[in-house]
């Protein structure tokens, strides 16, 4: 097992030696990291960065990380508008995900300002998914819009493994979005979720879910680290139930990892709210539940506890069966082998994770 | 002819650019030209629309391009293209 740790300064990949986790090797030095995936399928390891100065890029590697690719990059086309008269230009590459078995070069790509795109050859070529490209809600900014960032962006992409053409993204700010005939049409799937900070908090479209995943073997379940708490449905996203621990720790935050066999059990790291983007007293905790929800448990054992102003994002939290690992935005990672029970610090001078993945 | 040159930076990603002699009348011309000589060097210049990137600054002898957008500025054949990112950064 690896694991791959994208910064703001470079890609970390580390492997599990002996009796620890070491690092095998930094790539892309110097450059951001904004997205770090690996299709199951084939073992490919794609990394999305995010220069500063030359735009959006995609690169690949097939043999882990020795030797690596780019592909040319996805584009909106000529005339696509953000907002009528503002032209759509890709600014961030926000995540990936394999399109099943049956479409073996299927990829999506979730993209910022809100373009979801489609390859059919392995992210040789990208296309804009025009359907939902022109969604009558997406070109209304009352329904779609930035929040966090200056633009909507597409940072979910969850695929029915009973169905590839049954498809769901989640949109900051928009909200959940399924498409049951492969991307032809697609239809809000926002119902139970709350939009607090909005006049009216039972929207069809205007959610801000930080991260949505569902679990692999009961795919109808479906969790989400929502701006306004966390958010689980049992029922395709028909209806979405608040698991929120109204009077605990697990309720604001970004990041979220799930069991892709029990789906009971899920884990989340809080923040205190908002306008409060801390750890709960300065003291890092990871909230765990097996219960679907009804009740949470704080896991702190080998976090530090004292003064800690990491805070994790919604693409730094991983797990593959019993190990979780995260990054913090101060340059922080940690390691459980033990399902959350207890923590080792792996690296503690990296710098601000944006993507953690298992390998 | 007119010449091009570039930041050192792009060398990261196309390790053999030079500074080199180029066809091109216009800014927009002489870069489809270098496009055509290192295939992809476009995209690290310009965005999806043609427009130059905000952090990417081009220079005509010494100064500024005025046409960000289409890249019209009329190159002559002893002018010399600079392309320079901007100053931005931590």
């Amino acid at each position: 097992m690896k694991l791959l740790v994208g910064t703001s300064k470079g890609l970390i990949v580390y492997h599990r030696a002996v009796a620890s986790w070491k690092i095998e090797k930094a790539h892309f030095i110097g450059m951001p990291i904004s997205m770090v995936y690996t299709d199951p399928r084939t073992n490919t390891w794609w990394v999305g960065l995010a220069h500063r100065h030359w735009g959006q890029k995609l690169h690949y590697s097939q043999d882990e990380g020795r030797s690596w690719q780019v592909v040319p990059m996805p584009k909106y086309p000529a005339g696509a508008e953000y907002r009528p008269g503002k032209p759509a230009t890709l600014k961030k590459v926000w995540c990936m995900q394999q399109a099943g078995p049956g479409r073996p070069g299927g990829l999506w790509l979730g993209t910022e300002p809100g373009g979801l795109f489609y390859s059919e050859d392995n992210g040789q070529h990208f296309e804009l998914v025009e359907s939902l490209w022109n969604h009558p809600s997406r070109l209304d900014e009352n329904q779609w819009f930035g929040a966090g960032r200056d633009y909507p962006f597409i940072h979910s992409i969850v695929v029915d493994p009973r169905d590839e053409n049954h498809v769901y993204i989640a949109v900051s700010c928009a909200g959940v979005f399924e498409t049951t005939d492969g991307g032809t049409s697609w239809a809000p799937c926002n119902t139970g979720l709350v939009a607090a900070y909005l006049p009216n908090p039972d929207v069809e479209v205007g959610h801000d879910p930080h991260l949505m995943l569902a679990c692999r073997a009961y795919p109808d379940v479906i969790w989400q680290q929502n701006h306004c708490g966390i958010f689980r449905t049992a029922n395709g996203g028909q209806n979405w139930d608040n698991v929120t621990d109204k009077n605990g720790l697990a309720d604001y935050g970004f990041a979220l990892a799930i069991d892709h066999e029990d789906p009971d059990k899920a884990w989340v790291i809080p923040a205190v709210s908002d306008e409060m983007r801390v750890a709960p007293d300065l003291a890092l905790c990871v909230c765990r539940t097996e219960n679907g929800g009804r009740s949470w448990q704080a896991l702190r054992r080998g976090l530090p506890q004292d003064h800690c102003f990491d805070i994790v994002f919604r693409h730094s939290l991983a797990k593959q069966h019993n190990v979780l690992a995260f990054g913090t935005t101060t340059g922080n990672l940690y390691l459980s082998e033990d399902y959350g029970d207890s923590w080792s610090c792996v690296s503690s001078h990296l710098a601000r994770v944006d993507a953690v993945t298992f390998s | 002819m007119p010449t091009i040159r570039f930041t050192t930076a792009l060398q990261r990603f196309f390790p053999t650019l030079k500074e080199q002699e180029v066809a091109g009348r216009t800014v927009g011309e002489v870069l489809e030209e270098v496009e055509a000589r290192y295939p992809g060097i476009k995209d690290y210049v310009l965005d999806e629309q043609g427009r130059l990137r905000q952090h990417v600054n081009i220079f005509l002898s010494g100064e500024l391009i005025e046409d960000k957008e289409t890249l019209q500025d009329k190159v002559g054949d002893n002018d010399e293209v600079y392309v320079f990112q901007a100053l931005s950064g931590g």
